[in-house]
């Protein structure tokens, strides 16, 4: 039964205008077959006799079944080879062979309004049955399959926050629209809950989980003025290897509290998300290990540094914090911080990610602000759009991001983001710091301690606080010209604090 | 309307005024691609070729007369049913055929499959299937030649069926307008798919539309190779002398089904059996035998070598590649500023 | 140098510097040339570059688009005026069947390198025909690129982006924004693709595009006075989305309203929230909110017309519902 439409799947034959025993030619006619638009004609392509009919009129086939045999004789040049499957060579089928095999079947529909072609997981029927995961692979339900009673009104973030913090959601009173759990309501939950154990430090929970009236800024997880002072907080510290959190956990896995030093890590948390404290510590102390081998492997770094005179940034920084509360002002770090991120814009080669064996700079200025955990290792979170934070703003969300990173609750992005590191060690006291890029970023800057200098200004010697920037960069996308001159950047930016 | 009666000849001219080589040169490209859509037919009812499939059977004498007229640097625009032009044009039967086969070396990479060939070389821009769609691209690659200067003309293919869409008329008014070099090819084969002439045009003389825009038309016997490059030519080289656009009509008739798929409800055996008393390679090879010009002998050698031609594209679509299927996004766009 | 104009001087200088700097450019459409336009854009662009490059057209939109489409392919570079999106639809066949897939159906052989600019959007007392906004709808065809220039800037700059592309390009001008005034850097490059944050914001991820962007800055604006601090988000490409730039937002914000003039079924609103809803679930404190047009033909009765449309009143009170609960 010949195929004669992409819809066609059987036919049925209604008769046979060639009979058993004639001599058929290529082209010729020789039956009628019934189909779901009509009858057609039958032809043949082959010459020969016609030798046996094995569908009768009446019969309904699939397309593909032999309807009828041809013996073939002369006409040799009208054979084309191989064009019959089944029958050996001297008797052809009239029905076709068996379709070839299509080519292997698509792939799931990519994107098709994003800019890349990137495949959405909901798009495949395989994951839109499956209950879907979070990001970082975490089963959505820590309790086992649900043979849930009622189910809890939680938005997705709020369940993923009780998870990171501790809470159990269906303790919570919910404020949302329809009684729903909000994030707030859980950040709430577990600052009364660490009042109520009475630990230190539980006023910075309480701060980031009680609005005032009428502040819906508080949504965020960590933005409100914390009560926490400066020293705690920052500058950022820690040790000169850059590095990320696991790749195979989510941010809080890697960047856990320990029981002393977090009140909420004494509260009972979600079953199976924690690792034991030192399952954790040996697991980042690796991710560590990885990524700083293939750096020292892969990058071919060069190192410079430059000691910049805090004059005018230490002297603007103290009237600035004059006229700020306590809780608004600002530390030297978060100069440091915008005035490398203001630099950047001048120097893309510096912003950006090799990967791929080319490197691709980052039209937006994201530092990544290495902060070290009291239990060792470190996480270096990205402090979006830098440049473009005043330095208000660009203050409380470097509070709030080491809030987060003891909380635990930092954002995928937040670590997958940054297009450059600073580090800081001046706390820790050293003078000069060296530090390892973190790839695929090309370069990271070090600052070290402030330290009291005797400068020479317009040939007098005077006392200045000084601080030794440096930088290390991929030698591979960027030349210690330009290295220089973003250091250089740097500098100038420093000399004019009020226009950071 | 039947068919036209082959009273007058004006291939004539060419008849007398061609070498042997040139007249048989016609007929081998009308049994080129004759045989090559027999083979196609073949092929799709083994499930080789798969979709629709329209054959031109019966019409080869349009596309090749047509083509004739053409230069290389000259436009094409085609329909759905194109295999004939593609063929004349000259692009290569192997690559029409792999094309037909949806495989990577098809003229169109195997996206395109029978109704859309396309093919850069030979200034192929598609076989187009929304019937009319490819009137108004047509008019733009005029307006381009015109304003970059150059003496390109634009030959557009489209059939009756095509005459009913507001397009058509859109695009002559357009053309004669601008005095565009297009020269628009109508190929009368009197059926809209299933709908005879006379049951979708009030004015079934198809030429005659071209008055109301002020542009030339002519109508010419599609069964008549010769008559049909007589005529190509004088339009050809008016649209080239740069006095606007024309418009021609050549009668024509299809000896097959529409599609693969198709009972053939809508005409009688009689009136097809009628038409194929004026094959338009049985009337060149008559003419040509009366002329003392072809003889069995010749006749077999045309065959064998097209036959030879199409066994080798039927090669070489079977033996031709898959896209791979991770390149399923390739050209969706352009690689960007390339 | 900033100089101020407006969005319709913008438009026009763009298309006089588009034609000036290249010969291949030509502007064809209904009355661009004599008339100056429907819209005034090309005025005195007839009388600078001559009938040949500025081309009157009859009313055939289905023709001149695809003479558009012929002349990309014969090596021109031509901008296509269609008066108004809603006039498009009768070269639907030429936008969707021919210019989106030449390239991909000719196995990449041929591109068409073509610019579409049209007029969208309601909110005149035109009624029903003349005030559709169907960028969603193209915004769903693969192989073109959809602009929707909002500020007087991207009027101004985002045409010399679009010519550089080598497929066809839909720019999407709303009618209300012509008489806009704004800023402009002459200078200014702009990367066609990319979304723009127009107003920094923490609570929530306003994202919107076109004629509902100042509607959407002056809800922003009220509520910022009630303290709720929303981002504002301005698509600019509606294909292929920048999604990573609003999805970024949401992550930070947790929350998102989509506002599109468009109707709500099927609406490029309705695509993005299912953006994120497949790729920013987890980081969402409450379902994604949309504010689009309703469901009727936009009537000519003006109290009916603004009911229907987006207002900054409805973007307002839809994100202070959102926010219910939240102090």
């Amino acid at each position: 039964m010949p195929k004669l439409g992409a819809d066609m799947t059987v036919g049925t034959v209604v008769a046979w205008t060639r009979q058993p025993g004639e001599f058929v030619r290529r082209g010729d006619i020789v039956a009628q077959v019934d189909t779901d638009k009509g009858v057609i004609d039958i032809e043949v392509f082959a010459t020969g006799v016609l030798e046996q009919i094995l569908v009768l009129p009446g019969q309904t086939v699939p397309v593909g079944t032999p309807l009828a045999t041809i013996r073939e004789t002369g006409a040799p040049e009208e054979r084309v080879p191989g064009a019959w499957a089944g029958p050996p060579p001297a008797e052809a089928g009239v029905a076709p062979q068996a379709p070839q095999a299509p080519p292997p079947p698509l792939p799931p529909p990519a994107s098709a309004f994003g800019a890349g072609a990137v495949a959405r997981a909901g798009h495949q029927p395989a994951a839109s049955m499956a209950q879907p995961e979070p990001p970082g692979g975490m089963p959505v339900s820590a309790q086992g399959p649900p043979a849930a009673p009622a189910r809890l009104r939680i938005s997705p973030s709020a369940r993923e926050l009780a998870r990171a913090l501790g809470v159990d959601p269906a303790a919570v009173q919910g404020t949302g629209r329809g009684g729903a759990i909000t994030r707030e309501d859980i950040q709430r939950a577990a600052a009364q809950r660490a009042g109520a154990l009475g630990r230190p430090r539980a006023e910075e929970a309480a701060a980031a989980g009680q609005p005032s009236a009428g502040a819906p800024a508080t949504q965020q997880p960590a933005p409100g003025p914390s009560q926490a002072g400066p020293a705690q907080v920052a500058p950022p510290q820690l040790p000169p290897p850059q590095v990320a959190p696991p790749q195979a956990g989510p941010p809080q896995a890697g960047a856990p509290p320990t029981a002393a030093e977090s009140p909420l890590a004494a509260a009972p948390m979600a079953r199976g998300v924690q690792l034991p404290a030192e399952e954790r510590a040996a697991r980042m102390r690796q991710s560590i290990a990885a990524a700083m081998s293939r750096s020292k492997r892969e990058i071919p770094h060069y190192y410079l540094g430059t000691t910049i005179d805090l004059h005018r940034a230490v002297t603007w920084l103290a009237a600035e914090n004059e006229r700020r509360t306590v809780t608004q002002r600002l530390l030297y770090g978060a100069l440091l911080i915008k005035a490398t991120a203001l630099a950047l814009r001048d120097f893309p080669e510096l912003n950006g990610f090799y990967m791929d064996g080319r490197y691709k700079p980052n039209e937006a200025i994201h530092v990544g602000v290495a902060v070290s955990l009291r239990l060792g290792g470190l996480i270096a979170p990205a402090l979006h759009h830098t440049d473009r934070l005043d330095l208000s703003t660009l203050m409380e969300r470097l509070r709030g991001l080491v809030q987060r990173v003891r909380g635990g609750s930092l954002r995928g992005s937040e670590l997958a983001d940054p297009t450059i590191t600073v580090t800081s060690l001046g706390e820790q006291g050293v003078e000069l710091v060296l530090p390892v890029i973190y790839p695929p970023q090309v370069a990271i800057v070090g600052f070290g301690k402030v330290v009291e200098r005797a400068w020479a200004v317009e040939g007098q010697v005077v006392v200045r606080p000084t601080i030794t920037a440096t930088l290390a960069a991929d030698h591979r996308v960027s030349d210690g010209h330009r290295g220089a001159l973003f250091l250089a950047a740097i500098d100038r930016l420093l000399q004019q604090p009020e226009s950071l | 309307m039947s068919a036209p009666e082959a009273t007058h000849r004006p291939g004539q001219a060419l008849l007398s005024g061609l070498p042997r080589e040139a007249l048989l040169e016609r007929l081998r490209e009308m049994l080129r691609i004759r045989r090559f859509e027999e083979r196609c037919a073949e092929l799709y009812t083994q499930g080789k070729i798969h979709g629709f499939l329209h054959l031109c059977i019966g019409e080869e004498a349009v596309a090749v007369g047509a083509m004739r007229a053409l230069r290389p640097e000259d436009n094409v625009v085609s329909t759905y049913r194109e295999h004939g032009h593609a063929l004349a044009r000259g692009i290569s039967a192997a690559a029409v055929m792999a094309e037909m086969f949806g495989k990577a070396n098809g003229c169109s990479r195997g996206r395109g499959g029978s109704m859309h060939l396309f093919d850069a070389q030979h200034r192929f821009f598609g076989g187009h299937a929304i019937v009319g769609g490819g009137l108004p691209i047509a008019v733009g690659l005029a307006l381009a030649a015109r304003m970059r200067q150059e003496a390109r003309v634009t030959c557009c293919f489209f059939g009756d069926g095509a005459v009913a869409e507001g397009v058509f008329h859109e695009s002559l008014n357009l053309a004669a307008l601008w005095r565009l070099p297009v020269l628009f090819l109508c190929e009368n084969n009197l059926y809209a798919m299933g709908t005879h002439i006379t049951r979708h045009q009030s004015q079934i003389d198809i030429a005659r539309k071209a008055a109301a825009y002020g542009l030339p038309g002519q109508a010419v016997d599609g069964m008549a190779v010769l008559e049909v490059e007589e005529a190509a030519r004088a339009a050809v080289a008016a649209v080239r002398a740069g006095e606007g656009p024309r418009l021609l009509e050549a009668r024509t008739y299809r000896f097959r089904a529409h599609s693969m798929y198709d009972p053939e409800l809508y005409r009688s055996r009689e009136e097809v059996a009628q038409w194929k008393q004026r094959d338009p390679i049985d009337l060149l090879a008559g003419a040509l035998r009366q002329a003392d010009l072809l003889d069995d002998a010749a006749l077999a050698q045309l065959e064998g070598e097209v036959a030879a031609e199409i066994d080798l594209a039927v090669a070489a679509a079977e033996a031709g590649p898959w896209e791979p299927v991770q390149d399923l996004l390739k050209d969706v766009h352009s690689p960007r500023f390339a | 140098m900033p100089t101020t104009m407006t969005y319709r001087e913008a438009v026009r200088a763009a298309l006089a510097e588009a034609l000036r700097s290249d010969e291949r450019v030509l502007l064809m459409g209904e009355d661009v040339g004599r008339y100056g336009g429907a819209f005034a854009c090309s005025r005195g662009l007839l009388e600078e570059f001559g009938p040949e490059r500025v081309r009157d057209t009859p009313l055939s939109e289905a023709t001149f688009v695809g003479a558009g489409i012929g002349a990309a392919l014969g090596g021109m570079r031509p901008i296509v005026e269609i008066m108004t999106c809603n006039f498009a639809l009768l070269a639907l066949d030429q936008i969707v069947n021919h210019a989106a897939i030449m390239r991909h159906m000719s196995g990449g052989q041929f591109s068409v390198p073509l610019v579409i600019r049209m007029a969208s959007g309601g909110g005149r007392r035109v009624a029903a025909q003349h005030s559709n906004s169907f960028e969603g709808w193209f915004a769903r065809l693969p192989g073109v690129t959809v602009l929707a220039p909002a500020t007087v800037q991207d009027a101004r700059t985002m045409l010399r982006g679009a010519l550089r592309e080598p497929d066809p390009v839909l720019i999407f001008e709303h009618i209300l924004l012509y008489p806009v005034q704004g800023e402009v850097d002459e200078q200014a490059d702009t990367d066609i693709r990319r979304a723009a944050v127009r107003r920094p914001g923490r609570d929530v991820s306003l994202i919107t595009y076109g004629g509902s962007l100042p509607k959407t800055l002056a809800a922003a604006e009220q509520l910022a006075a009630e303290g709720i601090e929303a981002e504002v988000i301005d698509l600019r490409c509606l294909r292929p989305l920048d999604t990573e730039l609003f999805l970024d937002s949401v992550r930070r914000t947790h929350r998102a309203v989509v506002v599109d003039e468009a109707w709500y079924t099927g609406s490029l609103a309705a695509e993005i929230s299912a953006l994120i809803m497949e790729r920013a679930f987890y980081d969402l404190d409450a379902p994604v909110a949309r504010v689009c047009s309703a469901e009727v033909p936009l009537p000519y009765a003006g109290h009916l017309e603004d009911a229907a449309l987006p207002q900054a009143a409805a973007i307002e009170r839809t994100v202070k519902e959102m926010m219910a609960g939240h102090g």
